[in-house]
């Protein structure tokens, strides 16, 4: 245990190396976000009051929560490391030592957040601040909590979601464009770019049972107060079930990877 | 800062060019197929992209019937004029803008100065990235789709005048990223420069209506944001409010490439070489 606190504590002070391109990260990021505002304070200007049960606070709300999400618990530069570490042969020290390369990285992982919620806090804050009129407050203290709590899961489950795809760097040269594909199937199935209920019905259910919802769509939808009783536990029992089904993928790929993995040199 | 050939004549100039574009073209043919996988894959990426844009454009149009005055068609249109503006950007300029920081860090800017062609030209023009035109190609496919869901015949005036004007797009595109890369002359490192290019250019796609007051001058006035795409699909779907919004479009095309320009020279002159 006090290992993986030196791991973090040594993590947070290579990432802050990262902290400016962080900080333009957020502030750029703030842009289409800014964007979809728009659109949408357009599209209720001329329409009744709701959209699929989303009145204009909630649904710009929506977006607000997502950018917070998002900037608290998607993956920034992990799996470009891990890609390079494979390449390079990094990795071969874990090989001999007494620890755990994906725990080694997950405490990366989150060292890399704490530091990038430091630097976001000013372009986000500001931001949501400027917006406050369209930020409504958590329907009630226990979704504020339980909404907290699956914050936690849905950082892990995004973690192993690209450490998953960083394993890919034993097989194939390039990683970056299986990145972008990861990137593309959370900006729509995650509900990055709308809520996932103004789909169609059927279409909205068949998402909720890929692992990407438990990104950014549920920890949202429970801070709005959208899914409470039955269908948050459901939503949580799949959301672990995720964390627990793609960590066990990760072990078995990255045994996979081993066994048709050479390093070269020391 | 920027050698120049004194001797030869503007017809002879202008073919030494071509010329040595030519032979870049060939060298880009050739690193595309020796990847192919990679060229394929890319190919997907840029695609499923694309069609993330237009699946949002269709959803939203599930719950309402226009934004502003843009019906659902209409936006299609502009979400595939801003894709076929911003891959031809891609195919012929984008990876050098990118690029350019790492030269400047490098030291590989020394042997681009040494060369007796114009620097700017050989900075942006190195790499031909032979995937943006397919890319443009989908967009252009995506315009006529909807251009016959539009019932729209567009003139042959219009439709030069529509490609004159993503000529004048891409020059602006151009302009504002060489712009941002430039600046990595000063900063440590230009990272995650072509993520923030595409989140200034998302913009694009939006209709101009959406925007109001110090935001709707900010993105057409300083950042022509809502001009790029617009105007253009404006121009085809003769949707312009006044003539005067083309020369808008013009006017900052000739803006935008003056200041990086000025921002090239003032940096080139700064430039101390990082090596030896």
């Amino acid at each position: 245990m006090k290992t993986y606190g030196h791991i973090i504590t040594m993590g947070i002070q290579n990432t802050l190396v990262y902290r400016v391109n962080f900080f333009c990260r957020a502030f750029f990021n703030l842009i289409p976000l800014f964007a979809t505002m728009a659109l949408w304070r357009a599209i209720y200007a001329g329409k009744p009051a709701e959209v699929a049960g989303y009145t204009l606070a909630q649904m710009l709300s929506y977006y607000l929560l997502v950018t917070i999400v998002e900037a608290s618990t998607s993956v920034t530069e992990d799996d470009w490391q891990i890609a390079a570490d494979i390449k390079d042969g990094a990795i071969g020290q874990f090989l001999i030592r007494p620890m755990d390369y994906l725990h080694y990285r997950l405490c990366l992982f989150f060292s890399g957040r704490a530091v990038y919620v430091l630097a976001a806090l000013v372009p986000v804050g500001v931001f949501v601040l400027w917006q406050r009129e369209f930020l409504v407050p958590p329907v009630n203290a226990t979704a504020l909590v339980v909404f907290l709590i699956s914050l936690v899961f849905s950082a892990v489950l995004q973690f192993f979601l690209s450490y998953l795809i960083a394993m890919l760097a034993f097989w194939v040269l390039e990683i970056s464009s299986f990145t972008f594909i990861l990137l593309a199937c959370e900006r729509l199935a995650s509900g990055q770019m709308f809520p996932l209920d103004i789909l169609p019905h059927w279409l909205a259910q068949a998402m909720m049972w890929t692992p990407f919802p438990y990104g950014t769509f549920f920890p949202v939808s429970i801070y709005l107060g959208k899914v409470t009783g039955v269908a948050l536990a459901q939503g949580f029992l799949l959301q672990s079930f995720w964390v627990v089904a793609l960590y066990a993928a990760a072990r078995l790929v990255w045994q996979r990877g081993l066994r048709s993995y050479t390093v070269v040199g020391g | 800062m920027t050698p120049q050939p004194s001797t030869t004549s503007e017809p002879l100039r202008l073919r030494r060019y071509a010329g040595l574009y030519g032979s870049l073209w060939r060298t880009a043919v050739v690193r595309e197929m020796s990847f192919q996988a990679n060229f394929i894959l890319w190919l997907f990426v840029e695609l499923l992209w694309f069609a993330l844009q237009l699946g949002f454009n269709a959803v939203i149009y599930q719950h309402t019937d226009s934004i502003g005055d843009w019906t659902k068609w209409q936006v299609v249109m502009l979400i595939g004029a801003s894709h076929f503006i911003q891959q031809l950007f891609q195919a012929l300029l984008l990876t050098n803008c990118a690029q350019l920081s790492d030269l400047v860090h490098t030291g590989r800017m020394d042997f681009l100065l040494l060369f007796p062609v114009n620097t700017r030209f050989l900075v942006s023009a190195r790499f031909v990235d032979l995937g943006g035109f397919i890319g443009a190609a989908s967009g252009l496919a995506v315009m006529i789709y909807a251009a016959a869901q539009l019932h729209l015949t567009p003139t042959v005036a219009q439709i030069a005048g529509f490609g004159l004007l993503c000529l004048v797009s891409v020059l602006i595109h151009y302009s504002l990223m060489f712009l941002m890369a430039t600046i990595s002359f000063w900063t440590v490192r230009a990272q995650g420069l072509v993520m923030a290019y595409y989140n200034l250019f998302s913009i694009a796609r939006i209709p101009d209506v959406a925007f109001r007051g110090a935001t709707r001058v900010l993105f057409t006035l300083v950042i022509p944001m809502l001009l790029v795409a617009s105007v253009p699909v404006k121009v085809l779907g003769a949707k312009l409010a006044s003539p005067a919004e083309i020369f808008l479009l013009l006017a900052m095309g000739g803006a935008c490439f003056l200041v990086s320009s000025l921002v090239w020279h003032v940096a080139l002159r700064r430039y101390a070489s990082a090596s030896s």
